[in-house]
């Protein structure tokens, strides 16, 4: 027998046991749910697939019998906007300031204490400042996802600029390069795969900034729907928005990187 | 070529001192050479030959003292007078080998986006194949980076250096991380690609043999003072200045040692 440590599973049986927590997380909630309702059949707590899928199928294919609307596409559609808002403000500011942070020192020396300091403040901090500067609107909920997330973004940008080798900085210069033309077409070409990689880790931080937002002060979107219905403790609405909004961050997230692989695939080989 | 170039030497360094602090790097160093000399410079670690390179370049000025081209103080910062070849990371990993060639010219000739297109850019393509042609990259035009080998990427290197047409090319330990076959084969191509454009050549390595084989000129950095209580009190200067015909120069005695240790490592 070998060691633990030197025991491989096949493609196979890698598979089946990723699959299978999933399964047993599944199995275990039927069970659960089955029980409870046996037990008192209008428990709302762990509703059946059944019970949920009903739910889902009024919200995603009936309009709503207030307001006329597809509820869940409707939610669906208010919080992308946001997010994708959000987070392409603050990769458009991240990648402007670590950029020129990371390459121009005469930038680096008074932007980047600042850049350090504001990064430390929790932006849950400065909702109630956006909400009493731009109002309960949608910008104060997309300027909290670019708050958090941008100098995340900024920073990590700036770190990536630094470490491109100093001699590819040089050779330009001894090519002719001028500052601007290191700038177009040695750094930030370079740059973009790592900062597609910073905005892949700072979709969870956009995510909470968003649904916390819609929490807060919103008419629509997905986080403020299951902050609605957990008045009335609908479980059978709540369960299938969370898996609903796993499955877009997942489908965002893979889409990223497909991108970046296409786009950029002298960036994985070099690193691999 | 030989008659102006004797009358004005192209490098001259007057009474050069190179100081980090406390730390002495360099200590009156008086040299001047000509165009179209081969320099190979050798020494410790920390000798200060690659500090020495660094001012050829423009990224370390001098402490004290002049270093001059042409007469006229050095410039203050890299530019395509001079073309570098380092020991890694010379080429740029995000393009090709021709995108790599080209680069240099689309920044000659479009300031504001660094790019050229239609006929321009088909004409400095010509030249770049030419180029590419001469260092023997012709079957890996479209590759990048990535996908060459070591020495492949060295000649990248080297013809991406020569593009600009600079009179001096400095070359920091450039074969040191190539296999022993290959980089004989790298120096057949230096000295092919130095006669042809009339280089001038500085070249810091850690093989004596390769100084020697490759070199018009050898420079030894070392120090000549030593204060056992503070190393950093003295800096290094060039203690032997040897020309080097293509014949066998005989060797100082001080050298011998470590030729002999270094084939001794050769052969194993």
């Amino acid at each position: 027998m070998k060691r633990l440590i030197n025991l491989t599973p096949t493609k196979t049986t890698r598979w089946l046991l990723g699959i299978l927590p999933f399964a047993l997380i599944i199995l275990v909630y039927i069970f659960a749910s089955d029980a409870r309702l046996a037990e008192n059949a209008s428990d709302k707590l762990l509703p059946s697939f059944g019970q949920m899928g009903e739910t889902i199928h009024t919200y995603v294919l009936e309009p709503s019998k207030r307001t006329g609307e597809y509820l869940f596409w409707v939610d669906t559609y208010s919080s992308l906007k946001r997010l994708f808002l959000g987070i392409a403000i603050a990769a458009l500011i991240g990648f402007t300031f670590g950029l020129l942070t990371g390459a121009i020192p005469t930038f680096y020396a008074p932007v980047a204490p600042l850049l350090t300091v504001i990064s430390l403040v929790p932006p849950m901090a400065l909702l109630p400042i956006l909400f009493i500067v731009f109002g309960l609107d949608e910008l104060s909920k997309v300027a909290l996802i670019v708050i958090g997330v941008a100098p995340f973004i900024a920073r990590d940008m700036q770190r990536c600029t630094q470490e491109i080798p100093h001699e590819q900085i040089v050779k330009a210069q001894t090519l002719g390069a001028s500052t601007w033309q290191i700038l177009v077409r040695i750094l930030i070409p370079q740059l973009l795969p790592r900062l597609i990689h910073a905005v892949r880790l700072s979709l969870g931080a956009g995510w909470l900034f968003l649904i916390a937002a819609e929490a807060i002060a919103s008419t629509d979107g997905l986080g403020y729907r299951i902050f609605l219905v957990r008045r009335y403790m609908s479980m059978d609405v709540i369960l299938p928005y969370v898996a609903w909004i796993t499955l877009l961050a997942f489908v965002l997230d893979w889409l990223l990187i497909k991108t970046s692989h296409k786009c950029f695939s002298w960036h994985y080989q070099k690193t691999q | 070529m030989t008659d102006t170039t004797q009358t004005t030497p192209l490098i001259t360094a007057k009474n050069l001192w190179k100081k980090y602090g406390n730390n002495v790097v360099l200590e009156r160093m008086n040299i001047s050479v000509n165009a179209g000399e081969f320099i190979t410079m050798v020494g410790t670690s920390g000798c200060g030959k690659s500090t020495f390179l660094k001012m050829l370049l423009g990224m370390e000025e001098p402490t004290s003292g002049e270093l001059l081209l042409d007469g006229k103080p050095i410039p203050n910062e890299p530019d395509q007078s001079r073309g570098i070849v380092f020991q890694q990371y010379s080429v740029f990993p995000h393009l090709t080998v021709l995108e790599n060639v080209i680069i240099a010219r689309e920044f000659e000739h479009s300031p504001l986006i660094g790019k050229l297109f239609g006929g321009k850019k088909q004409k400095v393509i010509e030249e770049a194949k030419a180029l590419l042609d001469s260092v023997g990259l012709t079957p890996a035009l479209a590759k990048y980076p990535h996908e060459l080998s070591g020495g492949m990427k060295q000649r990248l290197a080297i013809a991406q250096a020569l593009i600009r047409q600079p009179r001096i090319l400095l070359l920091d330990e450039p074969f040191g991380a190539l296999d022993p076959g290959i980089r004989a084969d790298m120096h057949q191509l230096i000295l092919k690609l130095w006669r042809e454009h009339n280089l001038t050549v500085f070249m810091v390595t850690h093989d004596l043999s390769e100084g020697f084989y490759l070199g018009t000129r050898l420079w030894v950095f070392d120090k000549l003072r030593r204060d056992p209580h503070s190393p950093e009190a003295y800096g290094a200067n060039i203690t032997y200045d040897l020309p080097v015909t293509r014949k066998k120069t005989p060797l100082p005695n001080e050298l011998k040692a470590p030729e002999e240790i270094k084939a001794a490592e050769m052969a194993l």
